[in-house]
């Protein structure tokens, strides 16, 4: 194999799992240290930076960093890092002083951003501090988009989104509430806007055509539409048995907004089984510990009404065949079950749909009607037109959206400054030793071996009392202060210098997981297999250093396992190997704006 | 040294062996050696031949003198019993140890020091009575522990880290065994634990005194240019003369030899040593051309390393009689004797005395 190139960026971000599957970068182990230290203030800063709402995220994000998680390899359950975002916002101290500056005098672009959900307001707090004003069109009396109106606030209580929200719409955005955007022709011609944002999510529920639908109608009710009445108040009860049908996050959010709404019995309906759910675990299990029953292998026949009133549905029995990978191979109809239902709720996936964008403004879209972005400039077919969030790619989370916010917002930047959107700053790395002196690391080293901490929960008896009980507590001090030494520090990176080693094997015999290797070079999977122990983790890279002075052997390290702990180096009699913290750097909008700046000339 | 204990986190795929055991099982105390320091190596593939070994931890006896290469026993298998000697004194106590109770795994570790200087008498009668052990030296040719004089393996011209110069000749502690008699003697790297690994392996099954001098580079006095004994001389001088593969008696030899290449010794519980010869006129069963080609090379400044000389008929009916089979020693631990097989009694004792009377 080829010497590793660690002067890539991308090489150490990788090496930090959870950042590097977090959507918006997020600098995971910094803010999981500075809660250790009890800087809550700083945690959080560090995480608005990167995904600019982390009271909110810290209970309903859809968490891709813990599958990522390297102590989850080491260990059955990964860092409960989603919680420990929530600790640093819990305990925040105000914040209002630390927020960037907003400039008085204005740089004369105006954006238009339309609704007010989480990627339209990352796009306002990137851009307010840079001089742009935005305007944000939204056509409920109450920003949050999705957030507001589909998340239930037995999860996510009102008064955590009300106040990430301010902190951006007091930036001076204006903000139109109760606006919605009947004609993008009219915003386009009249608005004067030099920009336009479009982030009004993917606000269309599937809906199930089945027969009795139609007649079934006033007990059939579209996921998120419901959510959203009940969200404002329009709904407040639901009947006895519900049955919801699908099994993803929303469906999730169904069956237990439905319980605190009067319902005795409910039921998720699942086409396929267990392991096909797209809903998360963590979702399921909180559903399942209210009661909900779900019920696998059951496809929608048709709604059965008697005297015109829904009774129930229909369901086929599937049987499948699964191959060796799990894999469904064949599919059959076994049977047929009557259940009976006084509601149903589809939760079977949005649709995003722009009945108000014309045809012939250049803006196109392709068969499905999906927008066409650029996946990088989250430009559409229209130069100045932006989409992001669930509006540019259909439904996906709102950690995403915060990313695609962040990336228009430097596409905005870029379009309003006559830059080519495409010429974007590269991401950097930067390392920086921690080795304090002798036997003395400036980062917790010592591999703690506490298991991952269980939130606390409102009683059973206590949460359905009323609809916005929320039913996780947060972390106690004693569980925050154990949990955040489950982090393995995964950004304190092994860096080596080949040219100093003197090939004594010390970093080999005091490894821990036996992720260090010195051998004679080889093609990468032959190498694999003859490591100390063979690394079967493909999804994660070899490093491999130059020759070594010696013999010419190279060192390998299975970025797979390694926990960490500094010992290499702590052993190494040459510090051919150090600890050094990267700090990975993804360019946001500021950064655009000051490479701008830099590349003025300057006047004498 | 370091202060900072190895986590207890292990690799989850780690390999276990007959006793369902893992690498991390055979491992010991927190080493307080110096970082770089090649005993910690060495540790390193004792725990590795100990875990491949499948041995009991409880079967295993560490003994060691004085010096830094004495305080390793502590760094293996903790499960095992330990004995720290007087100076140079660790081959009296194997000896009494071992005629106490024959039925486990004797290994001792030593160093330059220990072996050469202070306990060299101590040594030549290990060899001469053929205890039933491996022995290790841990060879670095300086005293550490006292901050790097010479000690009496240092090579005439070696250079010490302040640059004053030895004159004195080293004693070679493979020859000194292949003339004292020894069945099984090897010479080894720290460096190097391809080849150190079955070499430790098969010094554990050897029946008899087997000697493994191992070049450990002091990281600390003994690294630098114009040190004979540094990282980057060994490897650049020593020599790989007989590789010896390891094969346990339930496994079969697989691997391809030509004609003439390899040898296969037998060892007396059945398994065996595959010796590849690297050096082509090397012949490691015949003690007299062995000792010749190691002193021919070591006259030009060459280590010759591998399994240098075995006895094909160490420890077997009719070979060179060992420790046991001399003295008569019983089969059982004389611990779960019957006390009155183990004690004379008082008539005994005064037929005993009636002897001398």
């Amino acid at each position: 194999m080829e010497a590793t190139d660690t002067s890539h960026p991308d090489y150490y971000h990788r090496v930090v799992d959870c950042q590097w599957a977090c959507p918006a970068h997020t600098d995971v182990p910094e803010y999981i240290r500075l809660i250790a230290q009890g800087r809550f203030t700083e945690a959080y800063l560090i995480n608005r930076h990167s995904n600019v709402f982390p009271g909110i995220l810290g209970r309903v994000c859809d968490r891709p960093c813990e599958p990522a998680c390297r102590r989850g390899r080491v260990e059955a359950k990964p860092v409960a890092i989603c919680r420990l975002k929530r600790v640093a916002a819990d305990h925040r101290d105000d914040i209002s002083g630390k927020l960037p500056p907003i400039p008085e005098l204005k740089n004369g672009r105006r954006i238009a951003c339309i609704g007010a959900g989480c990627a339209s307001l990352t796009v306002a707090n990137d851009l307010m501090p840079l001089g742009y004003e935005v305007t944000i069109f939204e056509q409920y009396g109450e920003p949050g988009g999705l957030m507001r109106t589909n998340i239930p606030s037995f999860r996510l209580p009102h008064a955590v989104l009300q106040e990430e929200i301010h902190m951006i719409v007091n930036m001076g955005v204006d903000l139109k509430l109760g606006h919605p955007i009947g004609s993008m022709k009219e915003l386009l011609a009249t608005g004067g806007f030099d920009a336009v944002f479009v982030g009004s999510g993917a606000p269309q529920g599937k809906n199930l055509d089945v027969p009795g639908r139609a007649a079934a109608a006033a007990n059939v009710h579209i996921g998120i539409a419901w959510l959203e009445s009940v969200a404002f108040g329009h709904i407040e009860r639901i009947g006895e048995r519900v049955l919801i049908i699908g099994v993803g996050n929303t469906a999730m959010d169904c069956c237990r907004t439905s319980l605190r709404l009067g319902a005795k019995q409910v039921k998720v309906m699942a086409r396929k089984p267990r392991g096909f759910f797209k809903a998360s675990e963590w979702e399921l299990q909180d559903a399942e510990e209210e009661s909900v029953q779900i019920v696998v292998n059951r496809s929608p026949k048709a709604f059965v009404l008697d005297g015109g009133r829904l009774v129930g549905m229909t369901f086929d029995c599937m049987d499948y065949e699964l191959d060796a990978r799990g894999r469904i191979t064949a599919e059959r109809v076994s049977g047929e079950e009557f259940i009976p239902a006084d509601d149903v709720i589809l939760a079977i996936g949005q649709e995003n749909a722009f009945p108000w964008i014309e045809g012939d403004l250049g803006i196109e879209f392709d068969k499905w009607h999906v927008p066409k972005v650029d996946p990088v400039t989250f430009q559409s077919t229209r130069p100045g037109v932006f989409f992001g969030g669930d509006a540019a790619f259909g439904p996906k989370n709102i950690i995403w959206a915060v990313e695609h916010g962040h990336q228009a917002a430097i596409s905005i930047h870029k379009h309003c400054q006559g830059e080519p959107v495409v010429a974007r700053l590269p991401p950097g790395v930067n390392l920086q030793s921690r080795k304090m002196g002798m036997h003395e690391w400036s980062y917790s080293n010592d591999y703690t071996p506490v298991e991952r901490r269980l939130m606390p929960h409102v009683s059973l008896k206590e949460r359905f009392k009323k609809l916005n009980i929320e039913v996780e507590l947060g972390f106690t001090a004693e569980q925050a202060a154990q949990e955040v030494q489950r982090c393995l520090n995964c950004d304190v990176q092994t860096v080596f210098t080949a040219k100093l080693c003197i090939e004594c094997d010390a970093c080999l015999d005091i490894c821990p997981v036996d992720c260090l290797t010195m051998t004679p070079n080889g093609p990468e999977a032959e190498l694999r297999g003859r490591l100390k122990v063979p690394a079967k983790n493909l999804a994660q890279p070899l490093y491999v250093s130059a020759p070594l002075p010696q013999t010419a052997r190279v060192m390998v390290k299975d970025e797979d396992l390694c926990v960490h702990c500094g010992l290499c180096a702590e052993r190494c009699p040459t510090a051919a190997w150090d600890m050094q913290k990267s700090h990975v750097h993804w360019p946001q909008a500021e950064d655009e704006a000051r490479a701008s700046e830099a590349r003025k000339p300057k006047i004498a | 040294m370091t202060f900072i204990a190895k986590p207890k986190v292990v690799h989850p795929s780690l390999p276990r062996n007959a006793l369902g055991l893992i690498r991390r099982d055979y491992e010991g105390a927190l080493s307080t050696l110096c970082a770089g320091c090649g005993h910690d190596s060495i540790t390193a593939a004792i725990v590795e031949a100990c875990w491949r070994q499948s041995l009991e931890p409880q079967n295993v006896v560490k003994l060691s003198g004085i010096g830094c290469s004495s305080k390793t026993t502590a760094y293996f298998v903790s499960g095992g019993h330990g004995f720290n000697s007087v100076h140079g004194r660790m081959p009296s106590i194997a000896t009494g140890a071992n005629a106490a109770n024959r039925r486990l795994t004797y290994i001792g570790v030593s160093g330059d020091g220990d072996t050469l200087s202070i306990g060299l008498g101590q040594f030549c009668h290990a060899i001469r009575r053929n205890l039933d052990m491996l022995y290790i030296i841990e060879n670095n040719g300086v005293y550490g522990l006292t901050k790097g004089q010479f000690s009496a393996s240092a090579d005439v011209g070696t250079k010490a880290k302040k640059g004053e110069t030895n004159f004195q000749p080293p004693i070679d502690p493979v020859l000194l065994a292949m003339t004292l008699g020894a069945s099984f003697v090897a010479r080894s790297f720290s460096g190097d634990k391809q080849q150190l690994v079955p070499l430790i392996e098969a010094g554990l099954r050897h029946r008899g005194f087997a000697l493994l001098d191992v070049l450990s580079p002091c990281v600390t006095f003994n690294d630098h240019e114009g040190s004979t004994k540094s990282y980057a001389y060994t490897r650049e001088h020593y020599e790989p003369a007989v590789q010896a593969d390891f094969v346990p008696p339930e496994r079969e030899i697989t691997a391809e030899y030509g004609p003439g290449e390899a040898l296969a010794v037998t060892m007396h519980d059945g398994s065996r040593i595959m010796l590849r010869k690297l050096d082509a006129a090397y012949d490691p069963t015949d003690r007299g051309a062995a000792q010749a080609r190691v002193q021919e090379r070591l006259k030009s400044g060459e280590f010759l390393t591998g399994l240098l000389y075995v006895d094909p008929d160490g420890g077997v009916e009719g070979g060179r009689q060992e420790f046991h089979q001399v003295n008569g020693t019983p089969e059982e631990p004389l611990n779960s004797l019957p006390y009155d097989t183990l004690s004379p009694g008082s008539n005994g004792l005064a037929k005993i005395l009636a002897r001398y009377r």
